[in-house]
């Protein structure tokens, strides 16, 4: 089960408003390389995992990208606030208004609702953690690409811990490949 | 939200902070005995500051005690503090 925490992992900062920001940091939202999207492959590839620590590993890394999802909405929440209808047209919101006023919804930065086809569950314990390593990496690059869209120092502030977050998670995937590997080589022999 | 409160909920998010990104770790180092030394005092410490917030602010989490009336619903929710 889970049990919700009435705070944000990292305070959610942004120095002013600002309507073209939130359209492309939404991509994070509900994009290929968002957290959504990461949250839901970890959590449902867990149950294929072969070692105790793929299974503690997969949760929980999972998990944590639920309150990562939050950090996000809140961003995106926080740089729409107050926006007129007439600001939103201007950076092409205004479909996304029409569909979804300022609510935050589940979309990459073109607007594509997101899918399941972003992500796999193989069944495959290897071909699963080379997936989540890659899709660190992919997470990272994209952090990396909206902090070189950002001049905002407190947007970019709440931006590089998630970007931090992501090289630590390509860390403990690293070794819980190892682990599986050197798992699946004895059960090869014995 | 007022200053002391927040700068007491930031206090508690750094020290959570550190309890998951030890807890990570000691998933794929389960007998770094250092590493589960320092976890368990993390604990420790996050469950003082946790008990110090819910007494003045009501509950963080699902399962704990309220004063009247039901605190849980008092705003501001996370998405709507100024952090600054």
């Amino acid at each position: 089960m889970w049990i919700y925490e009435k705070k944000l992992q990292y305070p959610a900062k942004v120095g002013r408003a600002n309507v073209k920001m939130a359209k492309y940091l939404i991509t994070q939202y509900g994009g290929p390389d968002g957290e959504l999207s990461a949250a839901l492959r970890y959590l449902t590839q867990r149950y294929t995992m072969p070692t105790p620590q793929a299974k503690g590993i997969l949760t929980d890394i999972g998990t944590e990208e639920l309150a990562h999802l939050e950090i996000i909405a809140t961003l995106v929440y926080k740089l729409m606030d107050g926006a007129s209808v007439e600001e939103l047209k201007q950076v092409d919101l205004g479909g996304y208004y029409a569909d979804h006023d300022k609510a935050v919804y589940y979309v990459n930065g073109s607007g594509v609702p997101w899918t399941a086809t972003y992500i796999m569950a193989k069944g495959d314990p290897v071909a699963d953690l080379h997936e989540d390593m890659a899709a660190e990496e992919k997470a990272r690059a994209t952090y990396d690409w909206l902090i070189d869209l950002s001049d905002d120092p407190d947007l970019n502030d709440t931006l590089k811990f998630l970007r931090e977050r992501e090289i630590v998670h390509f860390q403990r995937f690293g070794e819980t490949l190892q682990i599986v590997q050197e798992y699946l080589d004895t059960k090869k022999y014995f | 939200m007022n200053r002391e409160q927040l700068n007491m909920l930031k206090e508690l998010m750094a020290v959570q902070f550190t309890v998951l990104e030890l807890h990570l770790y000691l998933d794929t180092h389960p007998t770094d005995q250092k590493a589960l030394m320092e976890y368990n005092s993390m604990v420790h410490q996050l469950e003082v500051l946790k008990q110090q917030y819910q007494q003045r602010y009501g509950p963080l989490t699902w399962g704990e005690p309220s004063a009247y009336p039901w605190q849980w619903i008092n705003e501001p929710w996370p998405w709507e503090i100024c952090y600054e």
